[in-house]
């Protein structure tokens, strides 16, 4: 492949293919049916059971 | 019947790292007497002693019990040596960055002509490998050790194998420091240690990385929390980036020499994908993921916006591979590649900037936690410095910025603002967080001398990066300077000379830098003692008392 194809491709295909994933992510990050999921993935380092620390 | 499962699998994962550590002793004993130059030789004593050392070690601890490193809820020992190891590397480098600092102030400081390896050539990658490598590296492998297990509620996986991960990493800053030291280097800019170190950490890191999805696997949450994501993300590029840069066919295979695949501008190109990379997935990746367990745990709040986080870690995933071309502006690299290098770099200030907001908005409703917890305090000043140097990094990136401050100290001061500010605090926050914890102690031997390292180290960054600007827009304002008759106004040497003052803050700066973290060490040392200081304790009642009886008498 030289070099005006490679670009070819990523000016095209590789845009769409980012543009894409990316789009994927933000509607993955924004669904409002994983809001309840996220509360409680936020609280991940609190609830972590100390059972082995000294702290609790 | 649990604990025979567990006896009979517990043997294969001993007899794994004895067979690797049994191949190490056979290979090291031809390479060193097949060996061309003579510190290959003496790298391969080092690793005939390093794996019979532990094939010693790995018999005495499993002799009796060969199930030994799979009891228990969680796998703390590994962590609990991954401290050790950071707190003595982590002085060890910075204490070769302040005589280094020195040199450059006063050249003949620790510096003997008969003695190689006091040479400033020698010293500096040692100081670079020791801080970023040896320090950071153990920091981010302690860390992700004990996040993985404490978020996905599991045991670490793969019994004796992560005490593999870390003694082998110990062995390649081993191998790469001393080689240095004897003069043993490929010449890449923080990827100096030779193909035969180079093959060896590749082993560990695989390791690691099976470690750590092999944990992730038996997890008991249904979700991954996001630190991991970012500990995931930093294994598996550092592994690839590591690869490929590193690829060269050896001069000998008993010998420490050896040639890159790449040449010219595709080499600079490889070294510079490599360099930023490192700079983004091991300085940044791994210390975001520190910053995502470690901030919401000791400001006991939860994450800000989960969701921020989940954008935040794909955008900066997306970006930052294709930094490394601002490194080589003005270069023979096509002007594309290095605009493609700029814009990426800008639009990073978008996935930093909102990690930044999202670290520091944590602490919302915990705000008055600044005042009295000097730990918490450490770790947002990290994600201040980390907004700080991510800004600047981009404006640096900017061609016609980088035409002033290229090959000036002003990055030199950029990169400490992000090393000793941002990967150093948050360092420093997780490892008073991590040594309470982990020995079962209430709490600090001391938060006074907490106050201490953060205030004594802050004005040796000030001092470090205030000097380093001055220093570096001097520098490329004289370099650039004309008289009337079209010939450059300054010598070198007169720039070396206008930067001598300084130099020697730069050092003072450092020098106070390396101070506090010798306070911590004495400090995290009394905690694992489990001594409590009788004067705070005393100290603490009067005060309680006062203020019991200030609001008494209001």
């Amino acid at each position: 492949m030289d070099f005006a194809a490679a670009s070819h491709f990523a000016q095209t295909f590789g845009l769409a293919l980012l543009i894409a994933l990316f789009a994927a992510v933000l509607l993955y990050a924004l669904w409002p049916g994983n809001r309840k999921k996220f509360e409680h993935a936020a609280r991940t380092p609190l609830d972590d059971d100390n059972a082995d620390n000294g702290k609790d | 019947m649990a604990d025979i499962q567990v006896r009979q699998s517990a043997g294969l994962d001993v007899a794994g790292v004895g067979a690797i550590l049994a191949l190490g002793v056979v290979l090291a004993i031809f390479g060193a007497a097949w060996a061309v130059d003579a510190p290959f030789q003496t790298q391969m004593y080092t690793l005939l002693a390093a794996c019979t050392l532990g094939l010693g070690g790995l018999v005495l601890v499993c002799a009796d019990d060969p199930a030994c490193f799979s009891r228990g809820r969680y796998e703390d020992g590994v962590v609990k040596a991954g401290v050790i190891a950071a707190m003595f590397w982590g002085v060890a480098g910075l204490l070769v960055g302040v005589i280094i600092a020195a040199q450059l102030s006063f050249p003949n400081i620790f510096y003997f002509p008969d003695l190689g390896w006091t040479n400033f050539g020698r010293l500096r990658p040692l100081h670079t490998s020791a801080v970023i490598f040896a320090f950071g590296g153990n920091v981010l492998i302690a860390t992700s050790f004990y996040v993985v297990q404490r978020t996905c509620r599991a045991r670490l996986a793969g019994g004796a194998w992560p005490w593999f991960v870390f003694w082998g990493y110990q062995l390649f800053i081993l191998l790469a420091g001393t080689g240095y030291l004897m003069g043993i280097t490929e010449g890449r800019e923080y990827a100096e240690p030779p193909w035969y170190a180079d093959l060896w950490l590749t082993l560990v890191w695989v390791v690691y990385l099976l470690v750590f999805l092999a944990t992730l696997w038996k997890r008991k949450e249904p979700h991954i929390y996001v630190a991991n994501w970012f500990y995931l993300a930093f294994i598996v590029t550092i592994a690839m980036l590591h690869i490929v840069n590193n690829l060269a066919v050896p001069a000998s295979f008993t010998g420490s020499q050896s040639y890159s695949l790449f040449a010219g501008v595709q080499d600079a190109l490889t070294q510079w994908w490599y360099g930023h990379n490192a700079v983004g997935f091991f300085l940044t990746a791994g210390f975001l993921a520190i910053m995502y367990y470690f901030i919401p745990k000791q400001a006991e709040r939860p994450v800000y916006s989960y969701r921020l986080s989940i954008i935040h870690f794909w955008a900066l995933i997306f970006l930052y591979i294709w930094a490394g071309p601002h490194h080589l502006h003005y270069t023979a690299l096509p002007q594309w590649a290095q605009t493609l290098g700029m814009t990426f770099s800008i639009m990073l200030w978008m996935p930093s900037w909102g990690g930044m907001i999202n670290g520091l908005m944590t602490l919302s409703g915990a705000w008055d936690k600044l005042r009295t917890d000097p730990v918490l305090r450490m770790l947002v000043v990290s994600v201040a410095f980390y907004g700080m140097s991510t800004f600047e990094g981009p404006v640096m990136s900017i061609r016609a910025v980088n035409s002033l401050s290229h090959y000036t100290d002003w990055t030199i001061g950029h990169v400490h603002s992000g090393a000793l500010g941002w990967v150093g605090y948050v360092s420093f926050g997780a490892l008073y967080c991590l040594t309470p914890w982990l020995w079962k102690r209430e709490r600090l031997y001391s938060n006074a001398l907490v106050e201490w390292h953060f205030w004594i180290s802050t004005i040796g960054i000030v001092l470090y990066i205030t000097s380093m600007w001055v220093a570096g827009i001097m520098q490329g304002l004289m370099w650039r300077a004309y008289n009337e008759l079209g010939f450059l106004e300054y010598s070198f040497v007169e720039t070396v000379e206008a930067m001598h003052p300084y130099y020697i803050i730069r050092a003072l700066g450092g020098g106070l830098y390396l101070l506090g973290a010798l306070l911590m060490v004495y400090n995290l040392w009394r905690t694992a003692r489990g001594d409590a200081p009788a004067k705070e304790r005393a100290a603490d009642i009067p005060a309680a008392a006062q203020s019991a009886a200030t609001l008494a008498a209001e």
